[in-house]
């Protein structure tokens, strides 16, 4: 029948379109703040253009991302999260971790300021005011890095926000970008890296509170999914693109990264 | 292969057809304690029939008598709860429901055009497009279809799709054809097509059964009638005494247009 | 926050301006959802009429079993491919995780369910018009199907539409098969969940009415459709 094989021509047409593009790519697996920072906009095009080679980014939280690449789908590993990447690599999933660019978490909050933490250098005093007030706080919750970071600060505060949870303390369960509308639409202060917040676009009334704490550093790390345990990892492909990062060219184009004259991250790999 | 009819040779005692080699006819009907019961309500009860395998037997009888169901029995689509049916030694079902066509009361047509309807079943036998196509015409044109082919089959007149759910049935080359009413929505003209048709048919070795409330109807096609009331077989027997001098007191009030209670 | 009137400004902009980026990342979903709608009818429509035709012993289950499929949350259907295509699982081999294909799996696996269910109901109508005629003339299973599947023609186009607009808008399944990797897997639903996160609202909103026209052109596509087999007395 003639109408049959013009649909089974249609159907492989389809199916071709689908599974064509096989030009050189490698998949990184990595976070929401790299990407709703808009890091991975600026500097993929310009990986493409010099090597050739397409940059398949999925963005997910850092725990999520590690598990992943531990599923063997990935070939780059770019989280920040050094205690977890520290044991990626260590149980044999990684091949070697650099550093690769820091940025640092600031603590936003509405202009009201309701816990009164405005202007503050102190991160850890800033959220034992936030509990005291019990002033709404918007946690990622989701396993990320930044999440990772603001536990640690609970921690250090010696306040149980699993006692809070539910209560003033909310942990939203999604990226960066997300729990930062959850915030603005509710009114509750948050901690987000900075590169995130300040290409952000729906601040609103928002503003940074607490900043500089030298315990509010972020650092990013990179690393080669190892091949050995995962047969699939374009190691060569791979590690081009961690070379290329952390060469003082690729360094240099990070530390060019700006946003509204802000540079979103700062290049710190080891030579 | 459609002419495959489904003939034993198996001598077995009389059971009231003229004579023995009749009783191997595919036309040839005979049943016994025939019962349909549902929800506790006795439909059709029936304690013996032969019918004669050659002529065209007429089922008469008021609305709600049995009949449909009774074509239903026997054509194989409705087991019945009790009895059996056969049709020249070979028990009723699939086998003899495929030497067999049947045209419904509601016709029953695909939502296609007039001709997809008579291709539907004419593309179950082999035979190239031309072939097929010739005897779609063939079959339109002794219905009086032939300029609606390619008109949408259920947007066809009442009297049309039973004329076309007719030619349908013909395709099969039946060798017993059930007709439901198959006149009762048509023109004047249309019904002495129809009744030409099941008369060729029947000259060419068909069996027909055919049910219908036209008294003068049955007059000019019956060879024999059978009369049913309440799901029972009140009379069976050649048409000519039946018209003359019906014997139960059902089918003279029939007859005679009055109520049947 | 955004005001509301420059969203919306913002997102006819984008698309008088046939911006690129949104037009390739249309494209995808509607490449990716009208691959799966192909699949999941060529799936769904013979199991829809075979549930129809054939009363199997423990038809009742399956057709149960069927309906409870429709209602499966995507996000767990999402998952499950994703264990499967994974390179770690059994099918990683394949290499298809983060990829248009593994979306295409996961919104058949997703909509097929739909497609058999809701056909199965359109055909059921039709069988029980049908049955009898169909035994008379000794059609067999198999013809029967295929005639029902033809007849129901324009039922069955309002099911696919259904199953179309459940692929289209959905987001959770497709977020975790295709990673909503930039160019690759991105289309309009993982686009607007990112671009909400990244408090990009206009850009969002011009992807949401997109879908929604489409939504909206699909189901008047439907009811024009109906309209005309109706006058073909063929509905
Ligand atoms: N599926 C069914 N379930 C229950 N009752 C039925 C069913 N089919 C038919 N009947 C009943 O059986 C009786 C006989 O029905 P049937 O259709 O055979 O009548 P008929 O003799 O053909 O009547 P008419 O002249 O009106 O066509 C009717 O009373 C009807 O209500
Ligand atoms: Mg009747």
């Amino acid at each position: 029948m003639k109408r049959t094989t013009l649909f089974g021509a249609a159907l492989l047409s389809i199916l071709a379109t689908v599974a064509s593009a096989e030009d050189p790519s490698i998949l990184v697996q990595s976070t929401t703040s790299t990407q709703n920072s808009g890091f991975y906009d600026y500097i993929l095009p310009i990986y493409k253009s010099e090597t050739g080679v397409t940059v398949n980014v999925v963005a997910v939280g850092t725990g999520q991302a590690i598990k992943n690449a531990q599923n063997c789908d990935a070939d780059v590993l770019l989280v920040h999260a050094k205690a977890a990447e520290k044991k990626f690599v260590d149980e044999g999933f990684g091949v070697a971790r650099s550093d690769l660019m820091y940025n640092d978490f600031v603590i936003v909050g509405p202009a009201a300021d309701p816990a009164g933490i405005a202007g503050g250098k102190d991160a850890v005093a800033a959220f034992k005011a936030i509990a005291e007030k019990k002033a709404l706080f918007a946690s990622r919750g989701d396993d990320s890095g930044t999440n990772k970071a603001e536990l640690k600060l609970w921690d250090k505060a010696g306040i149980d926000i699993k006692a809070a949870s539910g209560d003033w303390y909310r942990a939203t369960g999604s990226g960066m970008g997300a729990t930062l509308n959850a915030s603005v639409g509710m009114g509750a202060y948050t901690i987000s890296d900075r590169a995130t917040w300040i290409s952000f676009g729906n601040k609103g009334d928002y503003l940074i509170e607490v900043e500089g704490d030298p315990v509010l550093f972020n650092q990013y790390g990179i690393i080669l999914v190892n091949p050995e345990k995962c047969p699939s990892v374009k190691a060569d492909l791979g590690q081009q693109f961690i070379d290329w990062l952390i060469s003082p060219h690729g360094q240099e184009l990070i530390a060019a990264n700006k946003l509204d004259g802000k540079q979103l991250f700062f290049p710190n790999a080891k030579p | 292969m459609p002419d495959a009819a489904p003939l034993m040779p198996r001598k077995t005692s009389d059971g009231g057809s003229k004579t023995p080699r009749d009783r191997l006819l595919p036309g040839a009907l005979r049943l016994e304690r025939l019962a349909l019961q549902v929800a506790g309500r006795l439909l059709v009860n029936i304690e013996k029939l032969t019918l004669d395998p050659r002529s065209v037997t007429v089922i008469m009888g008021p609305n709600g008598a049995g009949k449909s169901l009774f074509l239903r029995l026997v054509h194989g689509l409705i087991p019945p709860t009790q009895g059996w049916i056969s049709w020249g030694e070979v028990a009723c079902g699939e086998a003899t429901r495929s030497t067999q066509a049947m045209v419904f009361q509601k016709p029953v047509l695909l939502r296609r055009s007039v001709a997809a309807n008579i291709d539907f079943v004419l593309r179950r036998r082999a035979g190239t497009k031309a072939e097929r196509r010739a005897r779609c015409d063939e079959l339109l044109t002794r219905v009086g279809l032939a300029g609606q082919a390619q008109q949408p089959a259920r947007l066809l007149s009442g009297g049309e799709q039973q004329r076309l759910a007719l030619a349908r049935a013909l395709a099969t080359r039946p060798k017993v054809l059930l007709l439901d009413e198959p006149t009762a929505s048509l023109d004047p003209a249309s019904v002495q097509m129809i009744e030409q048709i099941v008369l060729a048919s029947s000259a060419e070795q068909t069996k027909v059964i055919f049910v219908t409330h036209d008294v003068g109807q049955a007059r000019r096609l019956a060879g024999d009638v059978a009369f049913l009331h309440h799901g029972q077989l009140v009379e069976y027997g050649p048409a000519t005494a039946f018209f003359a001098n019906p014997s139960s007191e059902a089918a003279k009030a029939y007859l005679s247009g009055r109520i049947v209670l | 926050m955004q005001d509301f009137a420059g969203a919306f400004g913002l997102a006819f902009g984008l698309i008088a301006s046939g911006d690129a980026d949104l037009f390739e990342i249309v494209g995808l979903s509607m490449r990716v959802s009208l691959m799966a709608l192909l699949l999941s009818c060529l799936i769904g429509f013979p199991i829809g009429a075979l549930l129809v035709v054939r009363k199997f012993f423990g038809r009742g289950i399956v057709i149960a079993l069927v309906n409870s499929m429709m209602g499966f949350p995507p996000v767990v259907i999402g998952l499950l491919i994703y264990l499967v295509l994974s390179r770690a699982g059994p099918m990683g081999w394949l290499g298809l995780l983060y990829s248009p294909t593994a979306m295409i799996i996961a919104q058949t696996v997703l909509i097929a369910p739909i497609v058999a269910a809701l056909s199965r109901q359109v055909l059921e109508a039709l069988q029980a018009e049908y049955d009898e005629q169909f035994r008379s003339l000794g059609i067999s299973r198999g013809r029967a199907m295929l005639a029902l599947i033809v007849d129901g023609r324009y039922g069955l186009v309002t099911v696919a539409l259904a199953g179309f607009g459940r692929a289209v808008a959905e987001v959770g399944a497709v977020i975790i098969v295709g990673g909503n990797i930039e160019h690759l897997t991105r289309v309009m639903t993982t686009a607007i969940a990112l671009e909400t996160s990244k408090g990009d609202l206009g850009m969002a909103l011009a992807l949401g009415i997109i879908l929604m026209s489409i939504a909206i052109s699909v189901n008047l596509g439907a009811g024009a459709l109906r309209a005309i087999a109706e006058r073909q007395a063929y509905a």
